[in-house]
Parts: structure tokens; sequence; C-alpha cells
């Protein structure tokens, strides 16, 4: 069962680069896996680490600065590319909570939601001034999903949230438990309107 | 009032419930499910106890993870194997059709679903990959999803969705000999960028697209999402309806008339609105090639790698900075002089029958140049076997090339198949990330007669400057059985 936010309050760090793909959130070689747990460690691996294994210095979360974020302040079109819900379940091992970004990947959107990982879609210019904070000092956001404010130091910035994202998160729902219930007489009905020909039947071998 | 488009049409149709917010609840016609994204789905379904709605609409398929060579051997990775037993065992667990390694209907999901008939006009359809999209070429409304929403889809047959927005691209005019579809999808991404699609759903329709083959369109479908879109569709037409007759699972018999009458109603009024309609003419289109590390960065054959300098944005030229470093290339280079270690012809955006006859036509009677690894890799066993009895194998294996197995291969690289640390391919795949085909690898995004000309000249050439047979005389020649 997941559980509801309300508010996520933690450190944020800066990736400043656009078109950040899942590819590279998480390597096809790790996909293999058959678990959500445990794929922190694979999150970002090829900007983590060098060949020989050791840490690359100069990936910001390498940076002991912001070993402890929970928050990523990211650009445009974060998360494009392959559907792999695992580049969420990577990012939420390693303890992200929440991605600030002024756009996100379609996909990479709606697995976040369903994962509970809050993405927030600013304007560019507010992203890059949150960027511009977290890399001169230690920036704490406090994120309120009632109040739909971001509070930092004595500043507020309000974002925009859809309302049935935000529903989501405020109480933490088993969708699919919902739409069974509140549903189901729906889709039978419309189970029983649908045409013969929509349901596919193997009618012959074509061995071409 | 006003028309309506074939996505407002199938949107409308597979409605099963709308909320007051706009959010949909929408019937899932076909699921197709693959080893990779489906394991925590239906892990999540035994924690909870529940069965697949659906088994009779629900297909299942081996091909990101495989080997595509010898599979009579066992598999040597143990994660892969794993995977694959695991979909063995969901599948049979919950009742659903799998095509599992030595099934003679294998291959990539997004080339056997148009191929078995699974796709059919009209059908809203979800796979859990984002290149689902391809199936739009068919006039079918499909959706890439996640684990979880595919999670949703197993349990109750529809997902919520909210409804994109609609983009429709015109392509007027004619392609130049040499220029394909693969040019075409590059050059929009090219045009519109990586993001330039999100939130919509795009419809194509034109000259251009009226002309090209229903696999062409798969090409230009597939890729639809590397510019962001939600997904693609185009209106189904006589040659869509010729494509699918007679397909192992598509309507037959009484059913064909009563789908076909339904299939021509879907298509868009020609008053139907968009939000947002842009127009290209393909008539000066050249060849088109990737020199970055994302689809939009492609230039055209004739053109120069980028200078940094060029650009104000400041991310801008840090993005192509970062990019050239990746890919080891110097502002100024001209394409053409760019040499290539690794040639891969295949994947669900170009590993169809067309592109084999492509890739053949340049391949005939030509040699694979001695330092070039250059690799066939046919998106299903039927197009496979289909390529075999026309006598395509002979071209290629004749010229240097591998003959592979089935799968997603080197567009991935989960299997073998990959590139090693700084070599540079010539890939009609469709993703030139960082490491994509393998940790340190670079990718150049072609068409299949772009990347077998960089097979055989082991560099990037023009193809339209070569003497190049057409498709029916490559037929003729290989005079199959
Ligand atoms: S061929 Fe590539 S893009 Fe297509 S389904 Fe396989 S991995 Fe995905």
């Amino acid at each position: 069962m997941l559980e509801a936010i309300r508010v996520i309050e933690g450190k944020a760090a800066p990736l400043k680069l656009d078109n950040v793909d899942t590819d590279q959130i998480i390597p096809a070689e790790f996909l293999k896996i058959l678990s959500k747990k445990g794929l922190g460690r694979y999150c970002f691996y090829r900007w983590r680490y060098n060949e020989d294994g050791s840490l690359k210095r100069d990936f910001i979360l390498n940076d002991p600065r912001y070993s402890d974020a929970s928050i990523l302040i990211a650009g445009r079109n974060f998360g494009i590319g392959s559907s792999r819900e695992n580049a969420v379940w990577a990012l939420q091992d390693l303890g992200i909570r929440c991605v600030i970004a002024p756009s996100f990947g379609d996909i990479f959107y709606v697995n976040s939601i369903k994962n509970m990982l809050l993405c927030i879609k600013l304007p560019e210019e507010e992203v890059k001034m949150l960027q511009e904070l977290a890399e001169r000092e230690t920036l704490v956001l406090k994120i309120d999903l009632e109040k739909n404010t971001i509070e930092f130091k004595d500043n507020i910035i309000r974002f925009e949230m859809n309302n049935v994202v935000r529903e989501r998160f405020l109480q933490g729902l088993d969708e699919i438990e919902l739409t069974l219930k509140n549903h189901i007489e729906r889709i039978k009905k419309y189970e029983e309107n649908m045409p013969g020909f929509m349901i596919p039947k193997p009618r012959r071998f074509v061995p071409y | 009032m006003a028309g309506r488009s074939i996505f407002d049409k199938i949107w409308e149709i597979h409605t099963v419930y709308e909320k007051e917010d706009g959010e949909t609840l929408l019937y899932v016609d076909r699921h197709l499910t693959h080893e990779v994204t489906s394991p925590m789905a239906f892990e999540g379904l035994r924690e909870k106890n529940r069965r697949v709605r659906r088994p009779d609409l629900t297909f299942a398929v081996t091909d990101h993870n495989v080997p595509t060579t010898d599979r009579l051997k066992p598999i040597r990775d143990e994660l892969s194997a794993k995977q694959i037993a695991a979909l063995e065992r969901n599948t049979r667990d919950f009742g659903i059709t799998l095509f599992d390694l030595y099934s003679p209907y294998q291959g990539i999901v997004h080339v056997i679903g148009p191929e078995l008939g699974l796709t059919i006009p009209g059908i809203t359809l979800v796979c859990g990959d984002s290149h689902t999209s391809t199936h739009g070429a068919l006039g079918a409304l499909a959706f890439g999803i996640g684990t979880s929403e595919g999670e949703h889809v197993l349990a109750t047959q529809t997902l919520w969705l909210k409804k994109p927005r609609k983009m429709l691209i015109t392509l007027d005019g004619k392609l130049s000999e040499g220029v394909t579809a693969k040019d075409v999808i590059l050059w929009i991404i090219r045009n519109i960028g990586t993001g330039g699609g999100i939130g919509y759903i795009v419809e194509y329709d034109g000259e251009a697209i009226r002309r090209m083959n229903v696999e062409e369109r798969m090409t230009l479908c597939n890729m639809a999402i590397e510019g962001g879109a939600r997904t693609a569709i185009i209106s189904p037409d006589e040659q869509v309806f010729n494509y699918v007759k007679g397909r192992p699972y598509a309507p037959a018999d009484d059913e064909w008339g009563e789908a076909l009458e339904y299939w021509k109603k879907i298509v868009s009024d020609p008053d139907a609105e968009y939000h947002k309609i842009i127009r290209f003419s393909v008539n000066k289109l050249e060849p088109q090639v990737t020199w970055g590390t994302n689809p939009a960065m492609t230039l055209g054959v004739s053109e120069e790698i980028p200078d940094p300098k060029d650009f104000d944005d400041p991310d801008e030229r840090h993005a192509i900075e970062r990019a050239l470093d990746y890919m080891g290339l110097r502002p100024g280079t001209k394409i053409t002089d760019i040499g290539v270690d690794v040639v891969f012809i295949g994947s669900c955006t170009n590993g169809r029958l067309t592109d084999l006859l492509d890739a053949a036509r340049v391949a005939l009677g030509r040699k694979v140049m001695h330092n070039v690894r250059a690799f066939v890799v046919p998106g299903s066993q039927l197009t496979k076997r289909t390529a075999e009895r026309l006598g395509l194998h002979r071209i290629f294996i004749d010229a240097g090339f591998e003959w592979r197995n089935p799968g997603c291969s080197m567009c991935i690289a989960m299997n073998e198949d990959r590139l090693k640390p700084g070599e540079r391919s010539a890939s009609t795949s469709n993703r030139n990330f960082e490491n994509r085909q393998g940790p340190g690898g670079r990718t150049h995004l072609v068409s299949p007669l772009m990347a077998a000309a960089a097979a055989v000249y082991g560099r990037f050439v023009d193809v339209r400057e070569l003497d190049l047979p057409s498709r029916e005389e490559v037929l003729e020649h290989a005079g199959g059985y």
C-alpha cells in the first residue's frame, strides 16, 4: 500500500542538464533485476562511476554536499525516452522523493505519480534560480501539497498541479482497487457490446 | 459540428467512463507484453491475489533480452535467462499466449503485433514499451505505458488517461530516390526537438504518407515518441486493409466485412480540428544522420558537425560540447568523413521486410569493408523466414553481413550484441543516447540504405550518389523459391 504524502521536506541537488533520458537514469543492463528495491546503486550508473568502478568526481550527486539530497532540480524534458519504470524505482531507492523541472517525459511523469515520486513543473526561470541557489549553499525545500507551495528560507513559490494527481498523493490510493470497485459494471457492459471482430482469434497458421 | 479526427473517434468509442476533470477510463483491446517491463506487474497481481481480466486480449513475447545467435544453446546470461523464465511462468499461471524463443511467431513486440494481425485499425493497444506508437501506422490508438499502468490493464483491461492534445503533421511532396521514412522522421524530430511533441498525439497525413507502404509508415510512427509525443496515428486506407487481410489473428470470414465497415468510419474527417498543425514538404529532403546523443541532434548527409561557438544560449552550447565530447567528433567535420566500426540493421524502427529489402539494394554485388562488423537482425521470425524464402539472406551473407535471429539486439544492448567503448556505429534503431548500444559506444542513427552503404564504404556516404537497383530488381535477382 502506498502511503499518503502531504509534505516533502529535504535537501535539493541541482542537475543542470536538459533531455536526461531514462537510459541514463538506469542503463538497460540493470533492467534484468527482478526487484524494485536496491536499484539506487545503479541510478545514473555511467555518470557516477568510472570504468574501474571508482566514483566520478565531477558528477553532481557524487558531491558529498548532496549525498543526502531528496529533491532533484533538473533541466528540460527530464525522463524522456524509454518507458522503463525502473527509472522511477531507482531514483526512489536513491532517496529522491521529488523532481522539479520545466518539463518531463510523458511516460516518466505518469510512472512517477503511480509510485508517489512527486514531479513538479515550474517555469524555467524559477528552476534555474533554484538550481543556482542549491549550487551556492545548502538549499532545503519544503513542498506542501495541500497548499501547492515550495517554501525555502523566506521565500514561497507556488506551483500548479492537476487535482487528480494531488489527490493521489494526499490519499495514497490503490488505483486498481478503486477502478474495480467503482467501474466494474461499466467495464462489463462495455465488454458485452464489443463487436466480435475486436477479439483476436488464431484463424490459421501462415507459414509464408 | 466540427469534424473529428481518427483519434477523437477511437477515444470516444473506447471511453468507459469520463470524470468531470477529463480523466478518462479507456478500454484496452490489446495488451502486448514482453519479458523486461512485465515481471513486477505480475508480481503485483500475485501479491493482491488478482487475476488477469482478459487473457484473450493479452499477448506476450520474448524479445529484449534474447540472444540473436544460435537459439539451441542455453542462454549464457543468467539474469536474462531468469527474466525469460519469469515471463514463461507468468504467462502460464495467468493463461496468456506467449510467443517464446522457439515460436515461429517470435520477434520484436512492435514487429509481430501488425505482422500477426493482432494490431488492426480502430483498436486501442498498449504495451510496456515506449515505441508502442509504431502500431498507430495501422490506425490503432496505441500507448506506451509503464509497469504500474500495465498492472492496472492486466487487472481491469482499462487504463486511466488524460486526453492528449492533437497535433497534425502534414507531409507534402515526394521523397527523392535514396531518401526514406527514417530520414523523414529524423528530420521532423530535428525540427520540433526532443520535447516538441510532449503532451500531444501526432497524426500524420499528406501526399508523402499516402505514398508510403504500411511498413514505412510504421517507421514514422515508431519514432514519433523521440520527439516527445505521447503516440502517433495515421488514418488507415486501402493499403492498410490489404496489409491486414489474411494475417493469422486478423478478422476473417464474415467478421472481415464488419471490421472493414468499422475501419472506414473511423478515419479523420477532412474538417477535423487540431491544437497544432505543422506542414512540411519532403521534396528537398536529403538523407539524415544523427551526430549527437539524442535524436534531435541530426544533420543532412551534406552538412558539417556544428560548432558550439556559434550558439548563444549557454545551455545549448554546453549540450553540444558535451555531445561532441561523448561522440569524439570535432566541429566542422563533414558527415561523410566520419568512419564507422559497426553497422546494425534491425530494431522495431527498421527491422521489417521493406527495410531488409532497402539494405539489400546496397548490399547486392558489394562487400562489407574489411574493418567493419555488420549485422542484419530481422525484426521477427516471420520476417526472417520471408526474407530467406525470397533469397535476401544470400545477398547479405555474400556481402559479408552476419544474418542473425530476431530480437531487439543492439538497439538496447541487453543481450551480447553491443558496441565496445569508443566504437562507432551506423544503426537503423531509434536511440543514440549515451551508452545505449553498450558502454562508451557512439551511435549514429540512419536509414537502412545509409547503414548498408556505411558498411560497404566504412564511412557515411550519400546514398543518392550510388547506383542502386530498385526493390523489385533486388527481388528478381534474389530469385527465392
Ligand atoms: S527494438 Fe529497441 S526500441 Fe524496439 S522494442 Fe526493442 S529495445 Fe525497444
